[in-house]
């Protein structure tokens, strides 16, 4: 996993509470056996005018110029601004994979869905959830000024607009440590493995009708 | 004093940093359910990595999302579908993992099959990389969907790691009226709390109108534990669990059986056991569910109305009721029985068991779907469930009322394979999810009970079964 750097970029707007991952990723894209390549899809439903299938050139598709991240103003957009219970729905780790692939480094929503939430971590994606009053906040002051950029510091878990306001936010200390030094959770657990075997063994001898 | 939740967590606890409880854990995972679509990339990680399965027989494997439902002598003809139920199929060979190929009469949706294999059983950790995996938690386990890097974690490492949930206990108390299911209890849940309602928490349901419910129910109710926003959703073992689960394939026999019997005696909260929150709803209050939305939040009773956006004081709110009536092609204060349908799909991880196909088939029996249903489903949710119905004859009464009889799969709850609605098309659903384009882009979902979906299939529109006269 590559390491979280402060970053400081452009910022769009979602305005719209419980979005889901059919609508981050539709289904029809999720028979691909690969990781990369879903950023061209992401939102597909709402950014293009047509019907989006696997293997279709998405450079030939007819853009919806009315879906937010089509604007001129947002392109190059690296962090996103959403609304409540962002992510619900599936356990589809495609939806974090194409916010990824698109560009995005960070989303800060009111809330987010657990399953959505677990999984950005995974991938190094920062999930950000700052008070729904300072949402409200920062959606009036992206929609207004053109170009608006936040600086995400993860060390300081902080995030700073251009008038230098600072808002803190909170992040479990495992997860800060795991995107900040790009670690991989599969070879942190394998540290365990000698308590895991025992662990495993013993519960084997109590209830062997799991182990067969 | 401790939750089912509380005892199911320490059981598996192998590793945690500190005792506070926030911090992260390492969980033992006793079951890994695999299925097609999230686990290509898991498998491709953990082989570039040079690692192996840690141990094989927690894994049992199915293809489900991409599979026709029609005729499936040809294999799959989309060329996509294909190769993902291919790898899947390599994966399993290449690595000796058990699994239930296409044309095994035991394949099914994973959450079906499950259960029915007895590789669910209660005290265990069961994980997938699907969020509906809470529908395990039926059966006294913690069950819960993962993300593609979490199916490869456990692949490596039989492990997770995770931060322990609030608890919330759902009480559903007093009788169900006739004709009112599981499913009419979780809509109604849901209606109640919200779909992030959940957010954070394990929920164990509870109550004399949980304990009365079959396993099949139970399920139902646990599956849409997700669409409250919880992870995890549970009930606790009783005789109704140990009844299901005997002389399963994959249960525990003789001395071992009794062994396991005592020990799953214990998996339920004790008397005194503290909840972060608690929820009561009186079973004698609910009525038949029906959604009008696009978020499994947006729902009323089938003697409601589409509710109006105009009488919501919450902007955002009121803003995202709007967005949904536009796509939903509704207006507001329209009776929920003058809403008319043009497909009907019965099946999904929710409603494709066998006592779903019963209810189903009661209200059809004799009667034709109506004229202007152009498309009405029938997808059991395994093989087995499907030879079931078969003997009891449901499928000649599916079948004389118009229906069609599938094979197994996940078919139009998500339309991966070829059956979906077409734009503007709109469904009654025994599924889970009524989110835009969920049944296919533009398709209008409805969610219901199965009985409600096959008598909205025999009427044209949305009708109160308990007024039915059988």
């Amino acid at each position: 996993m590559e390491k979280f750097e402060t970053i400081t970029a452009l910022v769009a707007p979602m305005d719209r509470a419980n979005i889901d991952t059919d609508a981050i990723i539709p289904k029809q894209f999720l028979k691909s056996i690969k990781r990369t390549g879903f950023g061209q899809n992401l939102f597909d439903e709402w950014r293009y005018l047509d019907h989006g299938e696997p293997g279709m050139d998405s450079s030939q598709r007819k853009l919806n110029p009315a879906f937010i991240l089509n604007q001129p103003r947002y392109q190059g957009v690296e962090i996103l601004l959403a609304r409540a219970n962002f992510g619900c729905g599936s356990s589809r780790e495609h939806a974090p994979w194409s916010l990824q692939d698109y560009g995005f480094r960070v989303i800060i929503a009111p809330s987010f869905a657990d399953i959505f939430f677990n999984n950005c971590y995974k991938i190094g994606l920062l999930p950000v959830v700052l008070d729904a009053a300072i949402l409200d906040y920062l959606f009036e002051e992206v929609k207004s000024i053109e170009g608006y950029r936040l600086t995400v510091d993860l060390q300081n878990q902080k995030i700073i607009s251009p008038k230098r306001e600072e808002f803190t936010f909170e992040i479990d200390i495992f997860r800060k440590q795991c995107l900040l030094n790009g670690l991989d959770d599969i070879g942190l657990t394998l540290q365990h493995a000698e308590k895991i075997n025992q662990f495993e063994q013993k519960r084997r001898n109590e209830q062997p009708w799991l182990f067969m | 004093m401790q939750t089912l939740y509380d005892k199911l967590w320490n059981q598996h606890l192998v590793h945690t940093e500190s005792d506070d409880p926030g911090s992260m854990a390492l969980i033992y995972i006793d079951r890994h359910l695999v299925h097609e679509v999230t686990s290509p990339q898991a498998f491709e990680s953990l082989k570039l990595a040079g690692r192996k399965p840690w141990r094989l027989n927690s894994i049992l494997a199915v293809a489900d999302h991409n599979v026709p439902t029609t005729d499936r002598s040809q294999g799959i003809q989309d060329p996509i579908s294909r190769l993902q139920v291919d790898t899947l199929d390599q994966n399993c060979d290449e690595l000796g993992i058990t699994e239930f190929k296409m044309n095994d009469l035991r394949q099914g949706i994973v959450h079906v099959i499950g259960p029915e294999q007895g590789a669910t059983l209660p005290g265990m950790t069961v994980v997938c990389g699907d969020s509906h995996t809470s529908t395990h938690g039926a059966f006294g386990c913690l069950a819960f969907g993962i993300g593609t890097s979490e199916v490869e974690h456990v692949l490596a490492t039989q492990c997770l790691l995770m931060k322990k949930s609030k608890t919330m206990r759902i009480s559903v108390e007093g009788n169900l009226g006739l004709g009112i299911t599981a499913k009419d209890i979780a809509l109604a849940i849901i209606g109640e709390i919200g779909t992030a309602g959940g957010t954070g928490y394990a929920i164990e349901f509870t109550g004399s109108a949980i304990r009365a419910l079959s396993m099949e129910g139970r399920m139902t109710l646990c599956n849409m534990a997700i669409e409250a926003g919880a992870r995890a959703g549970m009930v606790a073992v009783d005789d109704t669990t140990i009844d299901y689960i005997k002389g399963r394939p994959f249960a525990p026999k003789n001395e071992l059986w009794n062994s396991a019997v005592a020990f799953w005696r214990t998996l339920r909260s004790d008397a005194d056991a503290v909840f972060d929150r608690t929820v009561t709803l009186d079973a004698t209050q609910i009525k038949p569910q029906v959604t009008w939305g696009t978020s499994p939040e947006m729902v009323t009773t089938i003697d409601g109305i589409v509710p109006d956006p105009a009488c919501v004081p919450d902007e955002v709110k009121r803003h995202d009721m709007q967005q949904a009536l536009n796509y939903m092609g509704l207006s507001a204060n329209t009776p929920i029985q003058k809403i008319n349908l043009d497909k009907i799909f019965i099946g999904s991880c929710t409603n494709s068991r066998i006592e779903d196909l019963r209810a189903a088939a009661q209200i059809v029996k004799g009667k034709h779907i109506a004229a202007n249903i152009k498309l009405a489903l029938v997808v059991p949710g395994s093989g087995l469930v499907k030879k079931q119905a078969e003997q009891e004859g449901l499928d000649q009464i599916f079948r004389s009322a118009g229906f069609e009889w599938r094979e197994p799969g996940c078919s139009m709850c998500l339309a991966m394979n070829d059956d979906r609605l077409t734009a503007g098309e709109r469904c009654a659903s025994t599924s889970n999810r009524n989110f835009e384009g969920r049944q296919g882009p533009g398709g209008r979902t409805h969610l219901v009970s199965p009985a409600m979906a096959a008598a909205a299939a025999i009427a044209g529109h949305f009708v109160d079964v308990r007024k039915l006269s059988n």
